[in-house]
């Protein structure tokens, strides 16, 4: 395994098309506070990853990502590595 | 006989399930500790209702890390027979041991009231003592429950019969009306093709005492008593997916 330490970010949010409740929830709270022209909120979840190594560093965190963070079901990620 | 809870951090239906299967019921209940890796000698496995690890990340995803959740998969091919309450169906979803995923209630609200069930499949373990059609008025808790099916697996999930309840009227009628969450096709509980995996939201343990306000519960704890004692085994029936 390459030395060092990376750091990862992940987002995971719902797959376009999935019912985002609590986008559109916080999409009404924006609207309620008089944010005007918000369109759409999708919520979703934020992950920083530091990782040892750097050999393989994708399949790694695809690995985590189709096996955990995300439900790949309904949930799509996407990552970069800094 | 010997059930088997599984106790996770933030279990919170655990002591509700045991009391219903040993003090009401009479049966024989242990609990078990989420780190157990051996769920050998138990007759059956409950995952428990509640909020495992905080709900973190998505319900019941964690807990699919645990030892005990991680010896489901071989206890099954073994012939165990578990049974996924509530948190514990998001969890059996989640490790991968049922079929789909749960979204938060099309409502937005956390759901606790009564609802009531049409048994759709009575050669499960769970429930062998009900009659297809049958009516169970049971307690929801939830505010992700909202079952869901990618479209490509659901002619596998009809073909397998895997729909074992869905929320219905007081006279079983299947209606938008009494969907209490936005499940997909009203599905309140869903089974592996032999029957042998249930997982259900509402919360039997919670309807297994008059003092509480029903017993229809009861009859799935009384199934799975019937089911082990008489040493029935699940038993796949051939079936071809178009």
């Amino acid at each position: 395994m390459g030395g060092g330490v990376r750091t990862v970010r992940v987002i995971v949010t719902l797959k376009p098309g999935v019912l985002d409740a609590p986008g559109q929830a916080i999409q009404k709270g924006l609207a309620a506070l008089g944010h005007a022209g918000v369109r759409q909120v999708r919520a979703g979840r934020y992950f920083e990853i530091e990782l040892d190594g750097t050999d393989g560093l994708d399949d790694r965190v695809r690995d985590m990502c189709e096996g955990f963070l995300a439900n790949t079901l309904i949930e799509q990620y996407r990552y970069d590595i800094v | 006989m010997n059930i088997g809870i599984v106790v996770f951090p933030g279990s919170n239906c655990d002591a509700d399930t045991y009391h219903a299967v040993r003090d009401v019921l009479g049966y024989h209940g242990q609990y078990v500790w989420h780190e157990e890796r051996s769920l050998a000698g138990l007759d059956a496995v409950i995952l428990p209702g509640g909020f495992s690890y905080g709900d973190y990340l998505r319900a019941g995803a964690i807990a699919t890390t645990s030892p005990a959740v991680r010896a489901l998969k071989p206890y099954v091919t073994g012939g165990g027979l578990v049974l996924g309450i509530c948190n514990g169906f998001q969890t059996l979803l989640e490790a991968g041991l049922l079929p789909g995923a749960m979204q938060p209630n099309l409502s937005g609200q956390f759901r606790c009231e009564f609802v009531h069930l049409r048994t759709e499949r009575a050669d499960t373990p769970f429930t062998c003592g009900l009659k297809p059609g049958d009516v169970l008025r049971i307690p929801i808790a939830h505010a992700e429950g909202r079952y869901l099916i990618e479209p490509a697996a659901r002619p596998a999930l009809a073909a397998h019969r895997q729909v074992v309840f869905r929320y219905c009227s007081a006279h079983g009628a299947v209606t938008p009306a009494v969907n209490p969450n936005g499940s997909e096709d009203a599905i309140a509980g869903v089974a592996s093709p032999s029957g042998a995996v249930l997982g259900l939201m509402p919360h039997p343990e919670r309807a297994s005492d008059e003092l509480v306000g029903g017993t229809d519960g009861a009859r799935i704890f009384s199934s799975l008593a019937m089911w082990i004692t008489t040493g029935r085994r699940p038993s796949m029936q051939p079936v071809e997916v178009h």
